[in-house]
């Protein structure tokens, strides 16, 4: 069909290519490179290149698909590593790709596997757009619920039990005369939003196991999320704990420009790890999406849009999912480099000026809703974003789009950081809006959650302000109900915030086990306090064994922490009492 | 044995050269990115690459500019490729420049193979997470900050330190336990003084590993496009003897921050639009490819292990340069004025500085059992040692309780003598026991990130 006509970076413009559409799909040169029609002026089409366009050549030819960037969904996708046009990695390496040559080809969707299909609906019953027709077991965790896809629907006339493949007809529907013919596998153009009956109020925890989020600023299921900072200040760790352990069905991490070793390590670590509540490989609750920073660029802006997708898909059947991106920012600067081959009028910091409404489209895709079809089902899509501001400077642009979208912001601090207090979420500029939202769902875990959470968070706010007086008169001038708020504070930080990702046990705490923790520290902070008052010192409460114990607790195993905990009260009753001229 | 092919294509119709950028007739055939020689009517020859290729027009870039070019009697010869390097196994031992042509008076190399220099992306599905320490001997980075097979991990430092040194010392006294005849050094110079780059080569000479070093030398005086080329051609020499040879590699580059600079004079040279402090909006992408170029493989033998060498402009390191750095490496070490001020060497600077692969690469059967608690206690009574250093600044350390006196004492030993510890090598078992010491002086309730067990087993009795 076309040929190419200049080639600048990755911006191809190709000739004789009218009868093309915006968005289409093209194969450029010899090697077929996916690239992306984002423009036509007469004949001409301006491509935007997905992969490296070293060594293409005027004149090479140009081929439409016909079709625009889509996600291949169905059976085969959970647990596979894909790169940013779905592309399955795996599949790759099967094939000895160590390296990714340019041009390389591999289904998304497996196409020779068979899956054990079994109908849930039968010949007669009318199904509309979005319905469940049936099941395939894809993991022993999820199961894969085959949808009619959202513009089809009609009287079922075929449908059996058997193994087949994504490509073979599990059923025939009839509407209007006209036979559709369906498959397991749907395609779905990543950049559409998928098509849902009715929102719903984000209203239901996400449990993820961090204390900081789970207790402090919760996050619901349907949310959004953004986790900006600087280089090395956990980002990533933090994005990887979210995925491990959150109580969602299904988790899709979207590596997007970022490093390829911490996407072998999460690989590698996911295989090993097993879900706390049923004991199975967490495998077989992920999708991978790893574009990394040196893969190509252009292909960074198609990869989160593929992971939305592949989660709304999901959520379309019934399932809670969780999407991390890591990072929106190496996102964002796909666009301006593209932007600068287009010599479009750059916006500020050289961004270009849909940025913001680009990153709204993909945070928007997040919610509760009611799915499309039958039976009737909720399904949720949570997302939570990586910003990483140049200097750490949050005033930069793509923060402050962010920071407009989101309703929950766990604001990393370098200091904390350097100072190795990890997550180093800061408890002072943090907040989640849904934090009134899902106070019913939490108080209904654990009774007394909102009471303790606020004065947890206002004694953490009242050390902060104390600190500034410590840093002109020293502690030691400090009377001794301050010099107790800084110590409780200490442990509410040390003993509570900080949680270790490494650590076997620490690594994840049910809100039932946080509660017991901060419970502790607020008895201990009582206790003290009544001592204080017939006589004791704080220097005294600090030496005291209780304290090595509470900070210890970390330590200490699931099943017999309750117990525990129970005993540390009773020793805490007995040793925090002053005596005449201390503390026993 | 192959060779590469001379020119494929010449043009003679230039439109248009300004700046480094010249504008040439269409040839059909002529690749994107492709290499070219400009020769001009003198008979000398600049290299260039096409960077814009339309059927009616070719943007080259003339590396070196286009002065004395004239329209007329210039050719311009297309190479039908981009750069290449010849490879094989005797490329071990010897020194090239720039775009990869030996500069040690020997004969060129016999290659087995032209390996485009700008590599293919690893498949992050054939990686392998990097988990083997290497033993630098230095204890603030073996300790707490320690080096892994595979890992990308830069020295951040500033003009007037000793980064140099400290660099030398770690190529001295780095190695990599059980795989030792395996080990090897790229070196790549890039922008630096010639002495600096002398001081370098002397000293893997004295030492004796130049046999077991390849070394590729850009200086302040050579062309600044080929700083460009080098750390390209260092990564694929290293990729080369570590994933046919079953090498593990270790390449340093030195100084990143002429990389950069380069970067930029070509950017503007260009007429792009710049991004944050004229540096280009892409820097970030251009230097994830050459570091991403790191890792392991499974079913390989070798690994690429990178220490990029950089200069902070203004000590600042949120300047681009360090700041699109760490937002690729895995973690930093910090080279800090204020600590060198001190008379401390090497004065790292442990809270700026970051190992992100190192709880992979340190424990039991790697380093020792107790390692991970030992470095989370240094990190601790360390920062609460500086944090009433501060307060003491203003108060006066008389005015502290005496548990808070004892972690300023603590935070002055473990500089004194865990931090500075001079040229001599430690392994990493001595720089654990010096943990231990400085926690003997702490009452043992204040251990409280060591478990229970390692304190028994490993803290030696107060005296
Ligand atoms: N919860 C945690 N527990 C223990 N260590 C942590 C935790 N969070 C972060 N870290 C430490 O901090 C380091 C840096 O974290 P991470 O890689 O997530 O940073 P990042 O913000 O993603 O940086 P970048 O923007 O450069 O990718 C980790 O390698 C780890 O050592
Ligand atoms: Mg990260």
């Amino acid at each position: 069909m076309g040929k190419i006509w200049r080639i600048s970076g990755p911006v191809v413009i190709a000739e004789d290519m009218r009868g093309s559409q915006v968005f289409e799909v093209v194969e450029i040169g010899n090697e077929g490179l996916v690239g992306e029609i984002i423009g036509l002026e007469g004949d001409r089409a301006v491509i935007q290149a997905h992969e490296d366009t070293q060594g293409l050549k005027a004149g090479d030819e140009v081929k439409g698909t016909g079709g625009i960037l889509s996600a291949e969904l169905g059976p085969g996708i959970i647990g596979a590593i894909y790169d940013g046009l779905q592309k399955s990695l795996t599949d790759l390496m099967a094939g000895g790709n160590e390296f990714l040559a340019r041009g390389i080809k591999s289904y998304a969707l497996p196409r020779d596997k068979k899956w054990h299909f079994t109908p849930t609906v039968k010949v007669g019953d009318t199904v509309g757009g979005g319905s469940i027709i049936g099941t395939v077991p894809e993991t022993g965790l999820i199961e894969h619920r085959i949808m009619v896809p959202p513009d089809k629907g009609g009287v079922v006339k075929a449908i059996s039990e058997g193994d087949y493949t994504v490509e073979d007809i599990v059923a025939r529907l009839e509407k209007d005369g006209e036979v559709q013919e369906l498959t397991m596998m749907q395609k779905w153009p990543i950049k559409k939003p998928r098509p849902y009956s009715k929102r719903q109020p984000t209203e239901r925890l996400l449990v993820t196991g961090m204390r900081i989020m789970d207790y402090m600023f919760p996050l619901a299921l349907g949310g959004k999320a953004a986790i900006p900072g600087g280089f090395g200040t956990g980002k990533t760790v933090t994005l990887q704990q979210l995925v491990r352990w959150s109580q969602t069905h299904l988790n899709i991490y979207v590596g997007c420009g970022e490093r390829g070793n911490e996407m072998a390590d999460a690989l590698y670590s996911f295989k090993e790890l097993t879900d706390p509540k049923t004991g199975r490989s967490l495998e077989e609750k992920e999708i991978f999406i790893a574009n990394t920073s040196n893969m190509p660029v252009v292909a960074r802006e198609a990869s989160i849009f593929l992971g939305i997708t592949m989660a709304e898909y999901f959520r379309d059947m019934g399932y809670d999912v969780l999407l991390v991106a890591d990072s929106t920012s190496r996102w964002a600067e796909a666009m301006r480099e593209i932007g600068g081959r287009l010599e479009e009028m750059p916006g500020e910091e050289g961004f270009p000026a849909y940025m913001g409404s680009r990153l709204a489209s993909f945070y928007e895709r997040a919610g509760q809703v009611e799915c499309l079809g039958s039976p009737h089902r909720m399904g949720s899509v949570t997302v939570t974003g990586a910003v990483s501001p140049p200097g750490g400077d949050f005033s930069e642009p793509v923060t402050q789009n962010t920071l407009r979208i989101v309703d929950a912001v766990y604001a990393l601090d370098a200091q904390l950081a350097n100072q190795r207090h990890f997550p180093a979420i800061s408890w002072l500029t943090s907040y989640s809006l849904y934090a009134d939202s899902v106070a019913e769902c939490w108080n209904d875990i654990v009774p007394g959650w909102s009471e303790t959470r606020t004065a947890a968070l206002k004694m953490l706010q009242l050390e902060a302000e104390l600190e500034e007086i410590v840093r002109l008169v020293g502690p030691e001038a400090l009377p001794e109900k301050d010099k107790l708020l800084l110590l409780v504070s200490k442990m509410l930080r040390e003993d509570f915030l900080m949680q270790n990702a490494y650590h076997e046990i620490d690594t994840y705490t049910t809100p039932e086990r946080a509660q017991l923790v901060v419970q502790t520290i607020m008895k201990f902070n009582d206790l003290a306090q009544k001592a204080l008052a017939d006589g004791g010192n704080v220097a005294e409460f600090r030496a005291s064994p209780v304290v090595r114990k509470i900070s210890r607790i970390k330590d200490i195993p699931n099943e017999t922490v309750e117990q525990s905990i129970k005993e540390l009260w009773a020793e805490m009753e007995i040793s925090l009492v002053a005596q005449k001229g201390g503390v026993a | 044995m192959k060779s590469a092919p001379l020119y494929v294509r010449e043009g003679r119709a230039i439109n248009e050269a300004k700046g480094s950028l010249l504008v040439a007739k269409g040839i059909p055939g002529v690749q994107y990115n492709e290499m070219v020689d400009v020769r001009l009517a003198s008979g000398e020859i600049r290299r260039g690459q096409a960077i814009d290729v339309s059927e009616d027009v070719i943007v080259v870039q003339v590396f070196g500019g286009v002065s004395e070019l004239d329209l007329e009697d210039s050719a311009v010869r297309y190479k039908g490729d981009t750069l290449r390097l010849p490879v094989s196994i005797d490329i071990l031992g010897r020194t090239f420049n720039g775009i990869g042509g030996p500069i040690d008076g020997g004969p060129p190399v016999v290659a087995d193979e032209f390996l485009d220099v700008n590599g293919s992306p690893m498949n992050p599905a054939s990686r392998i997470p990097p988990a083997e320490f290497i033993e630098t001997g230095v204890s603030a980075i073996d300790g707490l900050n320690a080096l892994v097979r595979g890992q990308k991990l830069p020295i951040f430092s500033a003009s007037g330190l000793p980064h140099n040194q400290l660099t030398a010392q770690i190529l001295r006294q780095a190695s990599v336990k059980g795989a030792e005849g395996k080990f090897v050094i790229i070196f790549a110079a890039i922008g630096i003084s010639y002495n600096d780059a002398d001081f370098f080569m002397g000293n893997l000479e004295e030492t004796g590993a130049m046999a077991r070093t390849v070394a590729f030398i850009n200086t302040a005086s050579d062309p600044v496009i080929e700083r460009i080329s080098t750390p390209k051609l260092a990564l694929t020499a290293a990729e080369y003897l570590a994933w046919n040879h079953g090498m593990h590699t270790l390449v340093v580059l030195t100084d990143m921050t002429n990389y950069c600079e380069a970067l930029r004079e070509l950017s503007a040279m260009r007429d792009e639009i710049p991004s944050r402090r004229g540096y280009p909006g892409y820097m970030y992408t251009d230097l994830a490819m050459t570091y991403e170029r790191a890792g392991r493989l499974l079913g390989k033998e070798g690994s690429v292990t990178i220490m990029p060498i950089l200069t902070m402009p203004d000590d600042d390191i949120t300047h681009p340069i360090p700041d699109l750095t760490g937002y690729i490496t895995e973690g930093q070490i910090v080279i800090s004025r204020e600590l060198e001020r001190k008379g401390m060497y090497p004065p790292i600077n442990v809270f700026l500085s970051l190992s992100r692969m190192i709880k992979e690469g340190i424990g039991e059967g790697k380093t020792r059992e107790d390692h991970n608690n030992v470095f989370m206690q240094l990190y601790a009574a360390y920062a609460e040692g500086c944090y009433l250093r501060e307060i003491s600044t203003i108060i006066g350390a008389e005015a502290l309780s005496d548990r808070d006196k004892m972690y300023l004492t603590i935070a002055d030993r473990f500089e004194a003598e865990f931090i500075s510890q001079g040229e001599v090598r430690r392994t990493v078992e001595e720089t654990l026991d010096i943990g231990w010491k400085l926690f003997a002086a702490l009452p043992k309730e204040e251990l409280k990130l060591i478990k229970e067990e390692f304190i028994e087993k490993y803290l030696p009795s107060a005296d």
